[in-house]
């Protein structure tokens, strides 16, 4: 590569290549542009998630009719479902900060398969642009819950195929994001970085990998079922023709679960990722997180009945299911304990990433509680169709990975951009973001309890009262989001220059500058100690 | 990065395996022939089970690469099964 | 601008990326199979009479077919491995025409079932019970799926028999090739599933 300025190699930002403009992204296969690209997709898709579920909450503010109809409220929820499960939790982590760090944490100069990773950036993008289709196309838009259970998914007059084929397509961007993940870690780490020396972050995408590879098939193949029910009328889930709509639930939550940890597996790693540097400290048993990933996406493929609680499985499943539910969350816990006792006698270094860090335990611990109580058979009974489960599921996914993903975007924002954000800003958001969250999942959880049912656009007027609270928080928590992202935006134009390590991390990718050079590594590293080699 | 010497496998080989895969698809379908109540699936998919190492170890050369291969292959099998247990768990109990 | 980050070449990974591809595969089928075992399970007597209409030739003639088919694919790797062009591309050719073969033969059974009325949807199977709908609903789709897999592996190892053509897959690089294989096999070892649990439960 010849350029007039050879001293310094052109980041990856500056890089001139065959294309210009607008080419060089969307035709780059370059893992850190690709990245770039999946963030900014994420957070469009993530933004209209969001105000979608605002307006959810909007209309709970009162009961009765507020601001939409039931069905709207039903296409509301659907759409938010498909949108913020298939297109941002799950790609999220992975494809986002996956992509752009995974070859620089094990000292690689790109992904294993670049021209594959664009390919799955664009399935991306089409299986979104085909559920989005479904809002606007056919006979109104699906109202089945992202979950298309049988048999409503096929008697709806909703516009069901293209959400379902969407809802596929990404699945396969998902998968071939996990195959390219599991081939770049297998074949090309960097000398001497044996499985025991590579950062947890990669140790989880790893166990990712996995989860996406072997669950996201059966879903795969469970959507094609209802695409053919619909087209073909074949009977797989219709009653009436003999099939049984309680495998439709087997095989979506034999997907469905695994996913959830698809979407919690990387967080976790992130998170330690962020402890170890602002503690200034070895990450505490190493082995045990490491196994742990493992021992999480094994023992959370067979689990997948515990949303089925209520649906009339055997009475033998039901007991099944509910053990293996309390296993996993051994090794969760034996998480929170080693980041716990990461920060114990460290040298802590209070920095926005690190807030979120801790925001994430707060949140994940009772996301992990509620989920012990839905886990029991028998509050489960009581609990399961009511806004109980919804507050779980939110202070798990969005709590989990949403603080997670943000958690991330801080620390490794002066990475990726070059700059350094405005951090006042950065934890005013923050603490907004975080008093909204609590106030409008929080409620939920108590509301739950009473019985609120889940999947209404109306309610008894007993819940009045929790839901303005709930409400409220949802306007916050909205406004603090756009705090974060707003300050993340405007430091792109405003941020000082970032140095190659702000924060005093350990890992591969503050070794080389901000941002990162095209090649990542002038020289490969070789690499002798473990990934968090404090003294 | 170095590619391995591959194996070659001779081509008599695998007209053997060719052989044994036709024998024992047609012993499949005699025995189904006859009665054999029950066991007759359970039969049919053993020999299947068979026939599928066979494709699996000389024809996909897992025999002759990197162990890892075979491990995962295996790997993916009884996680497959274990899925259909554990579902059949639920309906052979209802 | 992917040109200069795109250097070295490793067969091992690209292969394992196959078998991974592979696995996913399975799992597509597994959840076909899972739906094949709940169901036969609840209708087995149903499933048992059903069986008796395919004809067990047609199915074992395929069956042997897709074996043989399945050996000369993996016999052109030898053949590649030992610098004779011609035999590999001969041994292709012939996959490629059992592979047609097993369509055509696949075409005339599904015909046969058409013609009595027997598809998903048509009022005759919906006439016959539940236990019927059920295995046939399975048996066109698991098969319908199958030879998709059949139609899109026919087409890689064209490309792939272009390919050793103009000497893009030679005897220092044929990776391509024995993925190509690997598809193909794949392909042959969910029929050797399929056709015992269709054909053979009489």
């Amino acid at each position: 590569m010849s350029r007039e300025n050879n001293t310094v190699e052109p980041s990856y930002l500056d890089y001139k290549g065959k294309y210009k403009g607008i080419f060089s992204w969307i035709l780059s296969t370059d893992h850190k542009r690709i990245a770039i690209l999946y963030l900014f997709s994420l957070l469009a898709f993530f933004a209209t998630g969001a105000t979608l579920g605002l307006l959810m909450k909007l209309e709970l503010i009162a009961p009765g009719k507020t601001i939409m109809t039931a069905q709207t409220y039903n296409a509301f929820f659907t759409l938010h479902g498909i949108i913020m499960i298939f297109a941002v939790v799950i790609p999220g982590l992975p494809a986002v900060f996956g992509n752009f760090l995974l070859p620089i944490m094990i000292g690689a100069k790109d992904v294993a398969f670049p021209r594959l990773n664009l390919l799955s950036w664009y399935f991306y993008v089409a299986g979104v642009t085909l559920v989005l289709i479904s809002q606007f196309t056919g006979q109104g838009p699906p109202d089945t819950g992202w979950t298309f259970y049988a048999p409503y998914s096929f008697r709806t007059t909703g516009n069901m195929l293209p959400a379902v084929f969407g809802a596929f397509v990404l699945g396969f961007s998902s998968i071939l994001t996990g195959l390219n993940f599991l081939v770049t870690i297998h074949r090309m780490r960097a000398p001497g970085m044996t499985w025991l020396k590579m950062p947890l972050f990669p140790w989880t995408l790893y166990a990712t990998g996995w989860v996406q590879l072997l669950a996201t098939p059966i879903i795969g193949i469970t959507l094609l079922m209802i695409i053919a029910e619909r087209t073909l009328h074949i009977g797989f889930f219709d009653p009436t023709l003999g099939g049984d709509p309680l495998l439709y639930q087997h095989l979506f939550w034999t997907y469905s679960h695994p996913a959830v940890y698809i979407m919690i597996l990387p967080a976790m790693g992130a998170i330690s990722e962020i402890i170890p540097t602002f503690c200034h400290k070895t990450i505490f048993g190493y082995k045990f997180i490491v196994a742990s990933s493992i021992a999480i996406a094994f023992v959370g493929y067979f689990i997948w009945g515990h949303h089925m609680f209520t649906s009339g499985m055997s009475g033998t499943a039901l007991y099944t299911f509910s053990l293996l539910t309390f296993l996993v969350a051994i090794p969760s816990a034996i998480k929170v304990f080693n980041w716990i006792a990461t920060m114990y006698k460290g040298s802590i270094d209070l920095q926005t990433p690190f807030y979120w860090a801790l925001g994430f335990l707060f949140v994940f611990m009772i996301g992990g509680f509620t989920g012990l109580i839905l886990g029991s058979l028998a509050t489960d009974i009581h609990l399961h169709n009511t806004h109980f489960v919804v507050s779980h599921f939110h202070f798990i996914v969005f709590g989990g990975t949403g603080f997670a993903f943000f958690g991330a975007m801080h620390y490794w924002y002066p990475k990726i951009t070059g700059k350094m954000y405005d951090t006042r800003w950065a934890n005013t958001g923050l603490i907004i973001f975080f008093a909204g969250f609590i106030t409008l999942y929080g409620e939920m959880i108590f509301l739950g309890m009473k019985g609120m049912p889940r999947r209404y656009y109306d309610y008894d007027e007993v819940f009045h009262t929790g839901n303005i609270f709930s409400s409220l928080g949802a306007i916050v928590m909205y406004f603090g989001l756009a705090v974060i992202i707003i300050n993340l935006i405007a430091s792109l134009r405003n941020g000082a220059k970032a140095p190659s390590d702000p924060w005093g991390g350990k890992t591969l990718e503050w070794t080389i500058p901000s941002p990162p050079p095209v090649e990542n590594f002038d020289e490969i590293p070789v690499i002798t100690k473990g990934p968090y080699n404090y003294k | 990065m170095e590619n391995e010497k591959n194996h070659i496998i001779p081509y008599k080989t695998f007209l053997y395996v060719l052989a044994g895969l036709i024998a024992l698809t047609l012993t499949s379908v005699t025995l189904t022939q006859i009665s054999l109540g029950a066991m007759t699936v359970t039969i049919a998919l053993i020999i299947a089970a068979v026939k599928s190492s066979f494709v699996l170890s000389i024809f996909m050369h897992l025999k002759f690469e990197n162990k890892m291969f075979s491990r995962a292959v295996i790997g993916v099998i009884l996680l497959l099964s274990a899925v259909i247990a554990i579902t059949l768990l639920d309906y052979l109990n209802r | 601008m992917n040109t200069i980050l795109v250097t070295h070449r490793d067969d091992l990974a690209s292969k394992t990326g196959m078998w991974l591809f592979l696995f996913t595969e399975m799992l597509l089928f597994g959840g076909l199979f899972i739906v094949y075992s709940v169901y036969r399970y609840r209708n087995p007597i149903a499933f048992h009479q059903a069986a008796h209409e395919l004809s067990i030739i047609i199915g074992t003639i395929n069956t042997i077919i897709l074996l043989i088919s399945s050996t000369t694919i993996a016999m052109s790797i030898t053949a590649i491995q030992k610098k004779n062009k011609k035999l590999a591309l001969l041994l292709l050719g012939t996959t490629i025409l059992l592979g047609l073969a097993f369509l055509v033969n696949k075409y005339f059974e599904w015909g046969e079932h058409f013609k009595e009325h027997i598809y998903p949807g048509s009022a005759v199977l919906a006439s016959r019970g539940h236990g019927d709908v059920l295995f046939y609903g399975l048996y066109f789709f698991m098969t319908g799926l199958h030879a998709l897999h059949i139609i899109i592996g026919l087409i890689f190892i064209l490309v792939v028999a272009v390919s050793i053509f103009r000497e893009k897959i030679n005897p220092e690089n044929y990776v391509l090739l024995e993925n190509s294989g690997l598809y193909w096999h794949l392909v042959d070892l969910i029929w050797i599933f399929l056709f015992p649990l269709f054909y053979l439960i009489t």
